[in-house]
């Protein structure tokens, strides 16, 4: 089935069950329910009318070609599109009920739960140690002992704990790209996020560094719902559960993954992921 | 027919090489002129000034007799001008610093403070020591001391600070700060934890250069009124000081009178370049030492 | 927290209830989010106070002047005698003594300076031009005063014993020494205008059979021209605010002439002697200082704009 459409794009049916999205798995819960975003970078409309739910304890992934506003829409479940000076949004996005784009949520608040992988491992030039321990610390955690627990946990639950032990003392710019990544989702998990936004995870990654964190993320999804935007279709094929597809600020499709790829109900959709544009 | 004639171009080529060479010779000697001039410059002031340095030279008060004169009290002055012009310029640069790169709006007070700091950048540095001569000098009645002299000094390096640590600030990749703002970090803590420590090492060295530039000043401490002739050694930043700089003006001056001077002259200025020298290597082992990779 | 409590791990449980507590105290964190921007800013606006201080001490002492001193008198007159029974004050003795002074900087450091910017940014290799530049650098980090001295005890007398008629003190030789301390200056500022050039720029001549020499006359420097024009704008805004090396090396004659080999005061060197003389404030003499002060601000902050302007357009050019 598809969700949102643009207005006056005829040649798409339009599904009068965007409002139900649990319809289509009513067993699983909406984390991030979003209704009619729209986005400007300045003049540039980015976002057109975005209608999304993303679905708890699921791997919801982003595909389309670069430009497409995949990146903007994951920054805005975060409002990290903020830091850009001329962003403006109109719409709904909730999250767990709650709206997020007015400013009574804070996003301070908001980050906590929603927490952030970078397209570039990006991790802080401290210790390893120091890395992990910083969301604990800047949200007021100051017990040694239990930082002490929360970073073993954190790097335990990224897979990178048998790698950094003996080493958690050393500046984190001695890591391998791979391990470097792992290490920001472990710093992520420090703040126990209930959603872990990821940009692109692996695209500055080796294939098998790419491998670990494809396997890493299947295992968050027992405990977290994620959004991974990328640019690679056979990843998200391989480890989301369902696919939306962006192009130029509008969702074309939304989808299974299994749907998706192998009998989309877009022509566009099918031209994108058999590689005829993009 | 062809109009380029390959013989004529062949026969001049050889002129128009020797001409690229000589000149190449005259541009290099042009580049080594300067560095010829401060090895002369360096070499006439150790012949002056090496022999007149001693212990005596070093510890001893000031004094009329060449022979028994010290420059105690002009270092003691240049500690107490440092201990007031390294806080002030690096807690005035780097706030100033953080507020132009981190939370001024881009925009006209943005733009208009920028213009105003490189303007003041170009301000001759005596007229620095006018405004301290009449504010703090004068109007705050403070008197001849080292706070005159370290405040009118903090405000004539001020911009060199500022500069510097916006530079540094700006050399700190956004994605660490992105890092920070997506685990839910405030704006300040993000500033304090992040950006602040990955800047200092860019910072400190402009501050160290500032600082240098500082007490090399002559001209703003000459416009304040400093004594030629101050027994006492300055025991804190509220007493009335001489700098070494100030003592190699006054020596110097006066070395038509006393030829010694020349000499006494020559081996404060050893030691002023030496302090420069040890803060300058100190400025690049810092840079060095503490660059980040990113 | 609807999904904490579905969360397997219990320690996860508690991190996210630790992180709920602390957040009820955070009143202080919030405080300090609104009060260091505001802290900031009054830091940024020392620079403007600053500014604000120079041009009101400055503007208020120049105008009690020139209600003694006629504006036309001042900036008109040839004879300058503050400490005369009969006092006139003519800034052009003064001015007379900044322009020569600064002419012969310019003399100086205008073509080593850019003969320097151009053997390091056309003809040095990557290894020279990390050693040399450094070294420059060294030159420009010379106390003044340790110019002054060399200008007075070396210079000097080197010119004198090649040209006796030059004076004890006289404006040449802290000319030339202000001229050299001005070299680093011009040579990096013009290097870098000339070393964004784009490179295609150079191909483009080097491949028509240019020599290097030919490149960099005909291309590069009418390319780079207006950030070389700025960096010797900004050389001769630092020649005429510079102090020490004029104050030791010319003298303090008044006389309006452009005698090279004879002492001549600068504004800045005027400004020295009569500070230093301990006028009493309030005095004609005290409010000439501020009245030298301002037209010497005057003329380097013109200067310093002009090669601002100069270099802006520049850089609309690629």
């Amino acid at each position: 089935m598809s969700v949102s459409i643009a207005k006056g794009n005829t040649n798409v049916k339009i599904d009068t069950t965007v409002m139900q999205p649990t319809a289509v798995n009513s067993d699983k819960k909406v984390v991030f329910d979003t209704k009619d975003l729209n986005l400007w970078y300045g003049d540039t409309h980015a976002l057109k009318d975005i209608n999304l739910p993303i679905y708890e304890k699921e791997v919801t992934a982003i595909i389309g070609p670069s430009g497409c506003g995949k990146s903007t829409y994951l920054k805005t479940l975060n409002r990290m599109v903020e830091l850009v000076p001329s962003v403006r949004t109109s719409g709904v996005i909730t999250y767990n009920g709650r709206e997020i784009l007015s400013k009574s949520f804070k996003v301070e608040e908001l980050r906590t739960r929603v927490g952030m992988v970078f397209q570039k491992p990006n991790p802080f030039p401290k210790s390893i140690y120091d890395n992990i321990a910083y969301g604990p610390k800047i949200h007021g955690i100051r017990n040694k002992k239990i930082i002490d627990e929360i970073v073993e946990k954190s790097l335990r639950g990224a897979y990178i704990w048998d790698e950094v032990k003996d080493r958690l003392k050393e500046n984190a710019y001695g890591l391998s790209g791979g391990q470097q990544q792992r290490l920001c989702i472990a710093r992520t998990l420090a703040i126990e996020p209930d959603v872990i936004l990821m940009d692109e995870p692996t695209s500055a990654l080796d294939p098998k560094s790419t491998h670990k964190i494809e396997d890493l993320i299947q295992e968050l999804k027992q405990d977290y719902s994620i959004v991974i935007v990328t640019h690679n279709m056979q990843q998200a094929a391989r480890i989301s559960d369902r696919t939306a597809f962006f192009l130029n600020g509008e969702v074309v499709e939304y989808d299974h993954t299994d749907t998706i790829f192998t009998n989309p109900s877009d022509m566009r959709t099918e031209d994108y992921i058999s590689g005829r544009f993009g | 027919m062809k109009y380029v004639d390959v013989t004529q171009v062949q026969k001049r080529m050889n002129g128009r090489i020797l001409k690229n060479n000589s000149f190449k010779v005259l541009f290099l000697l042009a580049t080594i002129f300067g560095l010829i001039v401060l090895g002369v410059l360096i070499a006439q002031v150790l012949t002056d000034g090496l022999s007149w340095i001693n212990w005596d030279f070093i510890s001893g008060k000031l004094s009329t007799d060449a022979n028994r004169a010290g420059i105690m009290g002009a270092i003691l002055g240049t500690f107490w001008v440092m201990v007031v012009v390294a806080p002030v310029t690096l807690i005035i640069g780097i706030g100033s610093a953080i507020y132009l790169e981190l939370y001024a709006k881009k925009g006209r007070v943005q733009s208009f403070i920028q213009t105003n700091i490189a303007n003041l950048a170009g301000v001759p540095s005596i007229v620095y020591g006018i405004l301290g001569l009449t504010i703090f000098v004068r109007a705050l009645d403070f008197g001849n001391i080292v706070l005159a002299g370290g405040l009118t000094l903090s405000l004539l390096v001020l911009p060199i600070v500022i500069v510097a640590a916006q530079e540094a600030i700006r050399s700190v990749p956004q994605h660490l700060s992105e890092a920070s703002y997506g685990m839910g970090a405030t704006k300040w803590q993000t500033i304090k934890n992040i950006i602040l420590p990955a800047a200092l090492p860019g910072i400190l060295t402009g501050a160290i250069l500032a600082l240098s530039r500082a007490i090399g000043e002559t001209a703003p401490l000459t416009v304040i009124g400093i004594p030629a002739l101050l027994i006492p050694f300055p025991g804190g930043i509220f007493d009335k000081f001489t700098a070494l700089p100030m003592q190699i003006y006054y020596w110097t001056l006066d070395s038509s009178l006393v030829e010694e001077y020349a000499n006494l002259a020559a081996a404060t200025i050893v030691v002023l370049l030496l302090l420069l020298f040890i803060l300058n290597s100190t400025a690049i082992i810092i840079r060095n030492k503490f660059q980040q990779r990113y | 927290m609807a999904t904490s409590s579905d969360l397997n791990n219990t320690n996860a449980v508690q991190i996210r209830d630790m992180i709920e507590q602390k957040k009820k105290k955070k009143n202080l964190f919030n405080f300090l989010e609104k009060a260091v921007p505001v802290l900031l800013f009054l830091f940024a606006a020392i620079s403007i106070l600053t500014t604000i201080g120079i041009i009101y001490t400055l503007l208020s002492e120049t105008i009690e002047f020139f209600k003694v001193v006629p504006m036309i008198e001042f900036f008109t007159g040839t004879v300058l005698k503050p400490m005369s029974q009969n006092p006139e004050f003519g800034v052009l003795p003064l001015l007379a003594g900044t322009v020569t002074s600064s002419v012969i900087a310019m003399l100086v450091a205008g073509p080593i300076g850019l003969m320097a910017a151009i053997y390091l940014s056309e003809y040095a290799s990557d290894k020279v031009r990390r050693v040399l530049k450094p070294l420059l650098e060294v030159l420009a980090g010379i106390p003044t005063i340790v110019y002054g001295f060399f200008a007075f005890t070396f210079v000097t007398p080197l010119i004198r014993s090649i040209w006796p008629e030059v004076e004890a003190t006289n404006i040449l030789s802290p000319g030339i020494v202000m001229g050299i301390m001005i070299i680093p200056m011009i040579a990096s500022l013009s290097e870098d205008a000339m070393t964004s050039v784009p490179n295609s720029m150079r191909e483009g001549a080097l491949a028509l059979g240019a020599t290097k020499l030919e490149s960099t006359f005909k291309v590069v420097i009418p390319a780079a021209l207006s950030g070389i024009i700025a960096s010797f704008v900004l050389g001769i805004s630092r020649a005429i605010g510079e102090t020490m090396i004029v104050t030791i090396a010319s003298g303090s004659s008044k006389n309006f002439s452009f005698d090279i080999t004879q002492s001549m005061q600068t504004m800045t060197a005027y400004i020295v002697e009569v500070s230093g003389g301990e006028a009493p404030a309030g005095s004609t003499i005290y409010y000439s200082l501020y009245a030298v002060a301002m037209t010497l601000f005057v003329f380097t902050l013109l200067m310093n704009l002009l090669a601002r302007y100069i270099s802006r357009k520049f850089r609309e050019e690629y």
